[in-house]
C-alpha cells in the first residue's frame, strides 16, 4: 500500500511527461514532413552555411 | 533513401559524345547517337550539379526516369512579387516543387541553394513538396533562385492557397493530438485496470482508490480525446440523422457514466479502460484515413499549381510585366505568346487561331475573326497577339463556371456511404437492446438500477461500433493507398464507393481518349532526312506544332542560326519552316494543323498533324466493357473524327458536336433513368458534366477546373489505370461489406452474453481488440490483392 503512494504518482508523472513531449513535438511541427525526415537522417555531408541551424555563419 | 545501400558502383561521368543507354541527368532512355544527355536542359543541369560538387546526387537519387528533365522555359511566374519581406531585411519565398520525389532531391535542392552566398535558409519538405528559401538582399534575387532550382530539373510553381489548404490540415492536427491523448489515457487507465482484474485479494479501500485513479485519468481523456466524435455526432443529431459517430459518442459517454456510478458504488469493475481504448483505436483509424487522403489532395493541388501562372501585362510604355492573372482588370491589355493558354476572357483586334479543345472539344484549331469574344481556356496556336481583357478573373467565364460547379457539388453531398447506411440501422437496434437490458434487469429481475446499468452498458460496448466504425475506413485506407501508388488520386471520401457502383461510362474524346495535343501523321513517302532537318529547326520554338515535330524526331541535330519570325515560322538562310503563307504554298490543305518546309528551288514539303488517340484507349474501353460498364462517347468535336475514334476503340453510342450543356444534360438524363454514370473528361467543357455525374475522373493533362471537379485524378500517362481503379474500388466495397457482416455476426454471440451479465471489462477488451484486428487484417487485403 505504501509502495503505491510513491509508484502510482511516479507512473502518472512519467506518462504525463511523455504526453507533454508528444504535444510539444506536435506543436513544433515535427510530423509535417515525415518522408523528408526519414531521408534527412542519411545526409552525411557537413552542412553548408545555408542549412537550418547554421544560418548566420557563412 | 533505401537505394543508397544498394547503390551501384561509383558514378563515373562519361565524356559527352559516347552513347549511353540513359540520360546522365534525368535517367530517361536515349536514342542511339544522342550523347550523354537527352536534351540541352539535362546537359546544363548536369554541369550545374557537377560544378557545385554535388554529383553524389546521381548515386543517391531514386525516381522515375525523366522526372528531372528541366522545363524548356524558365518559370513563368514572377518570383520577385511573391517574395515576402521579413522584418529583419531578409526575404522569404515559398515554392511548390514538382519532381521532388526522393531524399536525394531534397539534399540536392538544399545544397545547391545553400551554396549561394546570400541564402540564409533553404528547406524543402518532401511530403508537401514545399520549398522555403530565405535570403539576404533584394526581392529580385528570388527570380534567380527560382530559376536555379528550375535549372536543376524541378518544375517550380508558386505555393498556392490550394497547396496550403492541402498541406496545412488543422483538423488532421487536432485528430493527431486527440489520438496522443487517448493513447496516453488508455495505457494509463489499463495500468490501473489490470491491477483490479488480477487483484482478487485486493482490499475494498485499495479497489476504491484504483477506481478513482482510473476516473482521474479516464474522465479528462474521454472529455478531450472524444471531441472529434462528439462534434460530428452533434451535427448529425441537429440534421436529424444517425451516424457512426453518434453510436461511438453514446457508447463512450454511457460507459463513462456507468463507470463513474460504479466508482461511487465501489463496484467490482469500472470500464474506463474500455472507453479510452475505444477512442484510441477509432482515432488511429481516422488519422490513417486522413493521412492517406491528404497525400492524394496534395498531389492534386500540385497538378493544379503547375497550371497556375502569370500573364504578360502590356504597360503603357509598350513593355510587358509578368503579373498574376487575378490582378488583371477588365480593359487591361495582355500579350499572349504562341502556345500560351488564355487565362482571361477577351477580344483581339486581329484575327487569331485558337485551339479550343479545352472549351468546346474541337480538335482542329479554329480561325476566329477580329473582335470575336475569346473564351478563357483556349490555347493560342497562331502568332503572339494582344488580348483586350473583357472581364477580370473573378467575373469571367471560368469563375462563373466555378460557381455553377460548386452548386452541383453540393447536390452530390447527399450520397450516403455504406458505413452511414449501416449506422442508420445499427444504432437504433443496439440502443434499443441496451435500454431493454437495463429495464429487464432493473424492473424484471429487480436489482438496483446501478447494477442494472452494468449489463446494459456492457451490451453497448461489446456491440461496440468499434469493428463497425473501423470496418469501412480500414478498407478505404488500404485501397486508396494501393491506388495512390499506381497514380490514381482519390480526392473525395466517398469516391471509391461511388466508383464501385458506377454502371455506365461517358467518355470525352479530345484530351481524354486522345492525346489532346497534335501528333505528326507519319507519311512513308516523305524523306526521313527532311523530318530530321525540320525537327532540328523546330528545336528552338515553343509553338505546339514545332514541339510536335520535335517529339516525332527527338534526336534531331541542333540547327544553329535559326531565327523565329513570330507567328509565321522559322527561317534559316533560305530554308523556311512554318505556315502555308510563310512558305508561300499555293493551296494549303487544311486549316491549322500543318507545317511546311520550304527549300529554295524545291516544292514545299507538308507535315500534317492530328490529335491521335492514346495508345491505350482501345484497351481501356475494352477493359471498362469487360467490367460490365456501358460505354459512350460524348464529344464537342466534328462528327468525322468522333466516329473514327468510336470505331477505333469500339465504344458504344457516340455523339458529336456536344456543347457543355448537352454533356451535362446527357449525364442528368442518365441519372434520371436510374443509371450511375462515371464521367471521364479533361476540358472546361466537361466540367459541368463531371460535377453532375455519379462519379467523375480526369486525366493528368486535364484542365485545372476539370481536375478540381473530379473525384478521381489519374496522375499517370493515359487512362490505363481507370479499369484498375474500378476493380480496386469494387474489391474494397466487397471487403467493406464483409467487414460489416463480420461485425454483425460477432454481435450475435456477444450481445446475449452481455445482456445476461456474463461480460467483464476484461472480456470486453479482448472482444474489442480481436474484432478490430480481424477487421483490419481483412481490410489490408484490399491493398494486397490489388498489387498482385
Amino acid at each position: 500500500m505504501n509502495a503505491l503512494i510513491v509508484l502510482v504518482p511516479m507512473a502518472l508523472l512519467l506518462g504525463l511527461l511523455g504526453l507533454a513531449l508528444f504535444l510539444w513535438t506536435l506543436r513544433s511541427r515535427q510530423y509535417e514532413d515525415l518522408d523528408g525526415a526519414a531521408a534527412r537522417i542519411l545526409f552525411d555531408d557537413p552542412p553548408k552555411h545555408g542549412l537550418p541551424g547554421k544560418g548566420k555563419h557563412p | 533513401m533505401t537505394s543508397q545501400a544498394a547503390a551501384p558502383a561509383r558514378f563515373v561521368p562519361e565524356p559527352v559524345g559516347l552513347s549511353r543507354a540513359e540520360c546522365a541527368h534525368c535517367g530517361a532512355g536515349l536514342a542511339p547517337g544522342q550523347g550523354a544527355f537527352c536534351c540541352h536542359g539535362c546537359a546544363g543541369a548536369h554541369a550545374l550539379v557537377r560544378g557545385l560538387g554535388l554529383d553524389a546526387f546521381y548515386r543517391r537519387r531514386d525516381m522515375a526516369a525523366g522526372t528531372l528533365r528541366p522545363p524548356e522555359s524558365p518559370p513563368a511566374f514572377d518570383a520577385e512579387s511573391l517574395a515576402v519581406a521579413l522584418p529583419d531585411g531578409t526575404h522569404r519565398l515559398e515554392l511548390m516543387l514538382s519532381g521532388l520525389s526522393c531524399g536525394a532531391c531534397v539534399w540536392l535542392v538544399e545544397q545547391a541553394l545553400a551554396a549561394e552566398s546570400d541564402v540564409l535558409r533553404a528547406r524543402a519538405s518532401l511530403s508537401a513538396r514545399r520549398l522555403t528559401i530565405v535570403w539576404r538582399g533584394p526581392a529580385a534575387r528570388g527570380r534567380d533562385l527560382a530559376a536555379l532550382v528550375a535549372r536543376l530539373g524541378f518544375r517550380v510553381a508558386p505555393w498556392s492557397p490550394a497547396c496550403l489548404r492541402a498541406a496545412e490540415d488543422a483538423e488532421g492536427q487536432a485528430l493527431v493530438r486527440a489520438l496522443g491523448i487517448a493513447a496516453f489515457g488508455a495505457m494509463n487507465v489499463m495500468l490501473v485496470s489490470v491491477a483490479v482484474w488480477v487483484g482478487g485479494d485486493m482490499g475494498e479501500q485499495t479497489r476504491a482508490l484504483m477506481h478513482w485513479l482510473a476516473a482521474l485519468i479516464g474522465l479528462p481523456t474521454v472529455l478531450v480525446a472524444g471531441m472529434p466524435f462528439y462534434r460530428s455526432a452533434w451535427q448529425a443529431v441537429r440534421a436529424g440523422r444517425a451516424n457512426m459517430d453518434l453510436a461511438v459518442s453514446l457508447g463512450v459517454v454511457a460507459t463513462t457514466a456507468m463507470s463513474l456510478s460504479e466508482a461511487f458504488r465501489n463496484g467490482p469493475y469500472t470500464w474506463f479502460d474500455g472507453a479510452t481504448a475505444l477512442l484510441a483505436l477509432l482515432l488511429a483509424g481516422r488519422v490513417l484515413d486522413r493521412g492517406m487522403r491528404r497525400r492524394a489532395r496534395q498531389a492534386v493541388a500540385e497538378l493544379l499549381a503547375l497550371q497556375e501562372g502569370s500573364v504578360a501585362l502590356l504597360c503603357a510604355d509598350g513593355t510587358t510585366r509578368a503579373v498574376p492573372a487575378e490582378s488583371v482588370q477588365a480593359g487591361d491589355r495582355i500579350l499572349l505568346a504562341a502556345g500560351e493558354r488564355l487565362r482571361l476572357d477577351g477580344r483581339s483586334a486581329e484575327p487569331v487561331v485558337l485551339d479550343l479543345s479545352a472549351t468546346t472539344g474541337e480538335s482542329v484549331p479554329r480561325h476566329l475573326p477580329a473582335g470575336e469574344v475569346l473564351p478563357a481556356g483556349a490555347v493560342n496556336m497562331g502568332p503572339a497577339f494582344t488580348l483586350q481583357v473583357t472581364a477580370a478573373l473573378r467575373d469571367g467565364s471560368l469563375a462563373a463556371l466555378g460557381r455553377l460547379l460548386e452548386r452541383a457539388e453540393q447536390g452530390k453531398g447527399r450520397f450516403v456511404s455504406i458505413a452511414d447506411r449501416a449506422a442508420r440501422l445499427y444504432v437504433p437496434v443496439v440502443h434499443a437492446v441496451a435500454v431493454a437490458t437495463f429495464l429487464g434487469w432493473w424492473l424484471g429481475v429487480g436489482v438496483e438500477w446501478q447494477v442494472a446499468l452494468v449489463p446494459a452498458v456492457a451490451a453497448l460496448i461489446v456491440t461496440c461500433p468499434c469493428g463497425l466504425a473501423i470496418a469501412v475506413p480500414a478498407v478505404q485506407v488500404a485501397a486508396v493507398g494501393a491506388l495512390f501508388r499506381r497514380g490514381v488520386l482519390v480526392a473525395s471520401s466517398t469516391a471509391l464507393e461511388r466508383l464501385a457502383s458506377a454502371d455506365h461510362v461517358v467518355l470525352d474524346k479530345t484530351g481524354t481518349l486522345s492525346e489532346g495535343h497534335p501528333e505528326l501523321v507519319p507519311n512513308p513517302l516523305r524523306d526521313p532526312a527532311l523530318l530530321r532537318q525540320a525537327a532540328g529547326m523546330a528545336r528552338g520554338s515553343r509553338h505546339p506544332l514545332a514541339q510536335a515535330l520535335l517529339r516525332a524526331c527527338p534526336d534531331a541535330p541542333v540547327e544553329d542560326g535559326v531565327e523565329e519570325v513570330a507567328g509565321y515560322g522559322l527561317r534559316k538562310g533560305a530554308l523556311r519552316l512554318g505556315s502555308a503563307v510563310f512558305c508561300e504554298v499555293a493551296e494549303p490543305l487544311d486549316s491549322g494543323m500543318s507545317l511546311y518546309l520550304a527549300r529554295p528551288g524545291e516544292a514545299p514539303v507538308a507535315f500534317h498533324f492530328t490529335d491521335r488517340l492514346r495508345a491505350d484507349a482501345a484497351a481501356v474501353v475494352a477493359g471498362l466493357q469487360a467490367l460490365g460498364l456501358e460505354t459512350e462517347l460524348l464529344s464537342g468535336d466534328a462528327p468525322g473524327s468522333v466516329e473514327a475514334a468510336a470505331l477505333a476503340t469500339r465504344i458504344g453510342p457516340w455523339q458529336a458536336r456536344a456543347t457543355p450543356a448537352d454533356k451535362a444534360a446527357r449525364v442528368e438524363a442518365l441519372r434520371a433513368a436510374g443509371s450511375r454514370p462515371l464521367m471521364v473528361g479533361d476540358g472546361i467543357n466537361d466540367a459541368a458534366a463531371l460535377a453532375l455525374a455519379h462519379v467523375s475522373a480526369s486525366p493528368a493533362n486535364g484542365t485545372d477546373i476539370a481536375q478540381a471537379t473530379s473525384d478521381i485524378v489519374l496522375r499517370g500517362d493515359g487512362l490505363s489505370a481507370l479499369p484498375y481503379a474500378i476493380t480496386v474500388a469494387r474489391r474494397a466495397q466487397r471487403l467493406a461489406r464483409q467487414n460489416i457482416a463480420f461485425s454483425l455476426a460477432y454481435n450475435i454471440v456477444a450481445v446475449p452474453a452481455a445482456v445476461l451479465g456474463l461480460v467483464t471489462p476484461l472480456i470486453a477488451a479482448v472482444v474489442m481488440a480481436s474484432s478490430s484486428i480481424i477487421v483490419i487484417l481483412n481490410a489490408l487485403r484490399a491493398g494486397k490483392e490489388a498489387a498482385s
